[in-house]
């Protein structure tokens, strides 16, 4: 008997919780992993994360190797910058993709790949800011609206309707004409106003079915506090879905961000969005010129799509991991 | 049932309350106002300007403006927009409101059509490669960039198939001849389609009587094909058509773009309803029963999964203005969501509050109207 006791003890708590997430993770990566839409989405949005990465590389090497030889104009120019970058070099901009530029450049003399490139990390910051600041909040509510009911949950159930009657992108266009929406504010105020819309809803159905299981009534048998058992069994318990929230969130805010900078309403120096705007605003994407300048809008509009997809794909593959009645038998 | 409603309105009256002073205030909170736009212009001198703020009351605080807006909102009167000086601002959204309810009302329909038939037949052959296909290009229409999907759309069946027309809502070479207003043909080709769509939802009804597959097929088609002949007689009679017609076609790549962007919502509603319902005891019953697949399919599953799906529609259907300003100015539709684009970048906040303050109450009215289908159609839910 003492024997027992002992070799129970002498494991610490951290390495069975770590076996446990092990386990746990295995097989969930198994179920993952049969599912090749999710698998495709991951590894779409891995490319980005490195060649948003190498971005800094490329300058450096495209200068290295196309503009040794001039040394004057090697010192004078940043051919090469997504933002002041000029190639003196092309008299007619916007030029087709060459070997000096894959991507070409846009009007301004720009190189497209580098701004693409430039933006990468961006769309990220930007995305998986607003989400986790969206399920941050949605969790939080959601968990404790569902275990203290009563005023608390009909004020933030309240709050819930009223944020869904406003439509999110005619708001935020009222918002531009007087906060500059720079990228981190409109990550902020994405994931607020995603925050305590229809999220709360959602998480707090989900917290109900918690909050009447029996580990709940022990731990405050045992005289757990509030807060304690809110973040330490209901938040648990709720995370996987409001990790897949998170993704289906990333999607819509880089989106939003595509959208304000496209109309030309965001204060972004680079984004996706703001090459489209460039193309259309100096009248590249009218009549049968979309066709000749296709390097203005493909990679741009291609970049913004395959991420979006790639993080609903990944959702899409989380949802039946998280919701066992999706899966198959 | 009627406490319930009872209760629900009541608090519909008094979001839309909290909803219309948030509106207001956040409209308030906009730098500068209607009159500073002519703070350049020297043929309008200070004195004028002044009177033009007395005239729109901007000379009085913000707070009794307030009050005053509240006052005019409870006698249902949204105020008189400053941009087109003399009109009502209830007058310039119902003008506008029927281009863009039927633009998106008929997208909607296509679209959750599509998606209702996509996403059972994904849901009831699972992993197969209709299914795969289905759920993939529907997500990557889902997450595309919409006004660029717009812009390769005009660009290709505008530009280089030159079949349809680019953009606006007529073709003035069209209309030069006449004196009809292009509002007054709309309006009759809006009536035109609804009484067709009632004349559908009728013969459907009396479809599901007859016995046999054949002849509810071939009622749905009769009824569709008299309907839609009698309407182009009428229309070709009245030396109309051509104006209708010119209509449609602008009408068009909007709601083709609009149907490609959506339906992927629809479909993957329906489709995980429907693997849910799949498992039901009732669906391996009728199968054990040896029905033949397709009426297990339709008759077992589908309708018991419709339920989620309907209810999105009309939700959707609320929310016609925030996806409108996209669509709207990029195919120059001059409909709800352009007219709030516009008003904002003339400092219009009547026309601005007005066209929020609609929506909204839109947006509510179809959340009952969600709720009241939920008890209607689902005998196992009573409030």
């Amino acid at each position: 008997m003492t024997e027992q006791s002992e070799t129970i003890v002498q494991e610490p708590l951290w390495k069975i919780k770590l076996r446990l997430w092990l386990k746990e993770f295995k097989r969930n990566w198994a179920l993952f992993r049969e599912r090749k839409i999710a698998i495709f989405g991951l590894s779409v949005i891995i490319f980005f994360a490195v060649f948003g990465i190498i971005y800094p590389l490329y300058p450096t090497i495209m200068k290295n190797v196309f503009w040794k030889d001039d040394i004057i104009s090697y010192e004078t120019f940043t051919p090469y910058d997504p933002i002041i970058g000029f190639d003196p070099n092309i008299f007619d901009h916007p030029s087709p993709p060459s070997l000096v530029h894959p991507l070409g450049t846009d009007p301004l003399g720009r190189d497209v790949l580098s701004m693409v490139m430039y933006s990468t990390p961006r769309e990220f910051v930007l995305g998986i800011t607003a989400a986790l600041i969206t399920v941050v909040i949605g969790t939080i509510i959601g968990a404790s609206s569902a275990y203290y009911g009563g005023v608390v949950d009909t004020f933030f159930m309240r709050l819930a309707d009223i944020v869904m009657l406003f439509p999110s992108l005619a708001i935020l266009m009222v918002l531009s004409a007087f906060i500059e929406l720079t990228l981190f504010r409109l990550a902020l105020i994405i994931g607020i106003l995603a925050g305590f819309g229809s999220i709360t809803i959602v998480l707090k159905a989900q917290a109900l079915t918690v909050k009447v299981r029996p580990f709940i009534e022990a731990a405050k048998s045992t005289g757990a506090s509030d807060a304690y058992i809110i973040l330490k069994h209901i938040i648990p318990n709720i995370l996987p879905l409001s990790f897949l929230y998170m993704m289906l969130n990333v999607t819509g805010a880089i989106f939003t961000e595509a959208v304000l900078s496209f109309l030309g309403l965001a204060n972004i120096r680079m984004s996706w969005g703001v090459i489209i705007h460039m193309a259309e605003s100096s009248g590249y994407l009218m009549g049968s010129s979309i066709g000749t300048y296709w390097w203005l809008w493909v990679p741009a509009g291609a970049c913004i799509t395959l991420l979006c997809s790639a993080f609903y794909f990944l959702g899409r593959g989380l949802e039946e991991i998280v919701n066992p009645r999706l899966r198959k038998r | 049932m009627l406490k319930f409603f009872s209760k629900r309105i009541v608090q519909i009256v008094i979001l839309l309350f909290i909803y219309v002073t948030i509106v207001y205030w956040l409209m308030e909170a906009m730098p500068g106002s209607f009159t500073d736009k002519y703070l350049m212009n020297p043929k309008i001198t200070p004195e004028i300007r002044q009177n033009l703020a007395k005239q729109f009351g901007l000379d009085k605080p913000a707070f009794t403006r307030y009050l005053y807006y509240m006052k005019n909102f409870l006698k249902l009167d949204l105020g008189i927009s400053f941009s087109y000086f003399p009109k009502k601002v209830s007058s310039l959204i119902f003008e506008r409101l029927p281009r863009t309810v039927f633009l998106f009302v008929t997208a909607t329909l296509v679209s959750y059509i599509l998606g209702y038939n996509l996403g059972k037949r994904a849901a009831w052959r699972r992993g197969k490669i209709l299914d795969k296909t289905a759920t993939f290009v529907g997500i990557v229409f889902w997450t595309i960039f919409l006004p660029l999907l717009a812009i390769f759309n005009i660009w290709l069946f505008g530009v280089i198939l030159k079949i349809l027309p680019l953009n606006q809502f007529i073709n003035p070479n069209v209309w030069r001849e006449t004196n009809l207003s292009a509002q007054n043909i709309f309006l009759k080709l809006l009536l035109n389609a609804f009484i067709f769509l009632v004349v559908m939802m009728i013969s459907l009804i009396f479809a599901q009587r007859v016995k046999t597959v054949a002849a509810k097929r071939t009622i749905v088609l009769l009824s569709a094909v008299v309907t839609l002949s009698v309407s182009i007689i009428l229309w070709t009679s009245t030396g109309l058509g051509i104006y209708a017609l010119d209509i449609i076609l602008h009408m068009v790549l909007p709601v083709f773009t609009l149907t490609l962007y959506s339906f992927a919502g629809s479909m993957l509603v329906m489709r995980d309803t429907m693997l849910e319902v799949v498992r039901e005891d009732y669906v391996v019953t009728a199968k054990a029963k040896g029905l033949p697949d397709r009426v297990v399919r339709d008759k077992h599953a589908a309708r018991n999964a419709l339920l989620p799906l309907i209810t999105n529609f009309v939700i959707s259907l609320g929310f016609t203005l925030s996806g409108g300003i996209i669509t709207e100015t990029m195919f120059s539709w001059p409909g709800l969501g352009r007219a709030y684009l516009e008003a904002l970048n003339s400092q219009d906040t009547p026309l601005l509050i007005g066209l929020l303050v609609f929506t909204g109450i839109f947006v509510l009215l179809a959340h009952l109207i969600a709720d009241v289908l939920y008890a209607f159609l689902d005998p196992r839910i009573r409030y």
